[in-house]
């Protein structure tokens, strides 16, 4: 369970949102709206812990995400709007290497299994540096597949992705939240997202 | 806790070996600072023999510098460093992992690179031994000590030039104790007592500058 209450932020002299409050159960789905600049990406960075609130509180399970720490990170997943995957590596070493760093074990065939998912066996071996925008998302996104964490939070995940990717994840997005997940994300596109509650939260 | 440290630290390698050219342009900054002194001072055996510590020690100190504003840069560009501040594990173990892993691919090849350097300055075989040792103990200080510096301009423009004007000052211990030890060898004194101290400054460097390093980190990315 993940709360918020009377979130602030304040980016140099200008108030972006106040009193933002919000309670998002398991199987839930927060969707945030905005225009640009309205700081939904300020707000996703408040939810990950990145960025601390100029007022008010985020809670997991009750308890302040600032006092869990790696408690919370562990069942944390974060996939901002740059892809956080290195040019010289494949996606299978990116993978991997992601994995390791977020303190998992993954076997290489899980690895390509969840290559296979995102689309991109036969590329698995090619240096990021050559694949297109919609296929390096592809291979961040690949990290939704094989993490098993309880709360995603998505900046902007149907960005340069084509229409089958779209759909993709949108089904991807709602089996996690049938298996009692929770996510939170915001999207300029309208997709629908087959199950689970969406609760939607407008920024202005 | 060492598989984490042990996991950043092999990324960072693999990358490393992937783009080659900036290992190696550390190296040449290296070969030509230390070999431009012969060239500039004049073949004065005597003069040069004086020279060499320092000016070896401040070219490995200034070829470190060089290699500094890129540690977390690109991490922070891609996006990258804030999957390794949202990892479940203490960040300041993920900052000795980059910090070793900046050690082997900076001060590891710049300390076996010296008593080649050296050569030049007519440094006899025991100053050469302990100009090396000398190195191999400090530079883990100076790639532990940057990499706070490194931290707190992430993102800064201009952050190249502030990151020599805050690690400098902070370097000079590890200069005196340096080029100390290899001077003390040279007189005929032993080199011991630098050497430990080296030793101490390198620890704290490894060790203890990482947990500022990963608040720096913190802020920086806020």
């Amino acid at each position: 369970m993940l709360e918020a209450f009377d979130l602030e932020c304040i980016r140099g002299e200008r108030r972006l949102f106040a009193g933002v409050d919000f309670r998002l159960e398991g199987g839930e789905m927060l969707f945030l709206q905005g225009k640009n600049g309205s700081g939904k990406t300020t707000l996703l960075r408040m939810i990950c812990g990145l960025t601390p609130p100029a007022a008010g509180e985020i809670r997991w399970q009750g308890a302040a995400i600032g006092r869990l720490g790696e408690d919370y990170r562990e069942v944390l997943c974060y996939l901002g709007h740059l892809n956080a995957i290195k040019e010289e590596l494949t996606p299978l070493e990116n993978l991997t290497a992601s994995a390791k760093l977020a303190g998992e074990t993954l076997t290489e065939d899980e690895a390509l299994d969840a290559l296979e998912a995102v689309g991109l066996l036969g590329r698995e071996d090619l240096p990021c540096k050559y694949l297109s925008q919609g296929q390096k998302r592809r291979v961040a996104l690949s990290r939704l597949v094989h993490e098993k964490r309880a709360l995603w939070v998505l900046d902007e995940p149907f960005v340069a992705l084509d229409v089958a990717a779209v759909a993709w994840l949108a089904g991807l997005i709602g089996a996690h939240l049938q298996r009692g997940g929770l996510a939170v994300l915001t999207t300029h596109q309208a997709v629908d997202i087959p199950a689970g509650a969406v609760k939607e939260l407008k920024l202005s | 806790m060492i598989g984490s440290v042990g996991a950043v630290a092999a990324r960072d390698l693999k990358l490393a070996m992937r783009r080659q050219a900036d290992l190696v342009s550390v190296l040449f900054f290296f070969i030509i600072v230390a070999s431009l002194f012969p060239l500039g001072v004049g073949p004065e055996p005597q003069l040069l023999k004086k020279l060499a510590p320092g000016v070896l020690w401040v070219g490995a100190l200034l070829a470190t510098m060089l290699s500094l504003p890129r540690l977390f840069a690109d991490d922070y560009r891609d996006g990258t460093l804030e999957q390794l501040v949202l990892a479940p594990q203490p960040l300041g173990l993920t900052v000795i992992g980059k910090v070793v892993a900046h050690w082997l691919v900076s001060g590891l090849p710049l300390a076996l690179l010296a008593p080649v350097l050296g050569l030049q300055f007519d440094l006899e075989t025991d100053a050469l031994l302990i100009l090396t040792v000398s190195l191999l103990i400090g530079t883990p200080a100076l790639s532990g000590i940057g990499a706070v510096g490194a931290a707190l301009t992430l993102g800064l423009r201009g952050g190249g030039v502030l990151v020599s004007l805050l690690v400098l000052p902070l370097y000079i211990p590890v200069l005196i104790f340096g080029a100390g030890a290899v001077d003390a060898t040279v007189t005929g004194m032993g080199a011991e007592a630098h050497l430990s101290i080296l030793g101490a400054l390198a620890i704290g460097g490894v060790f203890f500058a990482p947990w500022a390093t990963a608040a720096a980190l913190r802020i920086s990315l806020e």
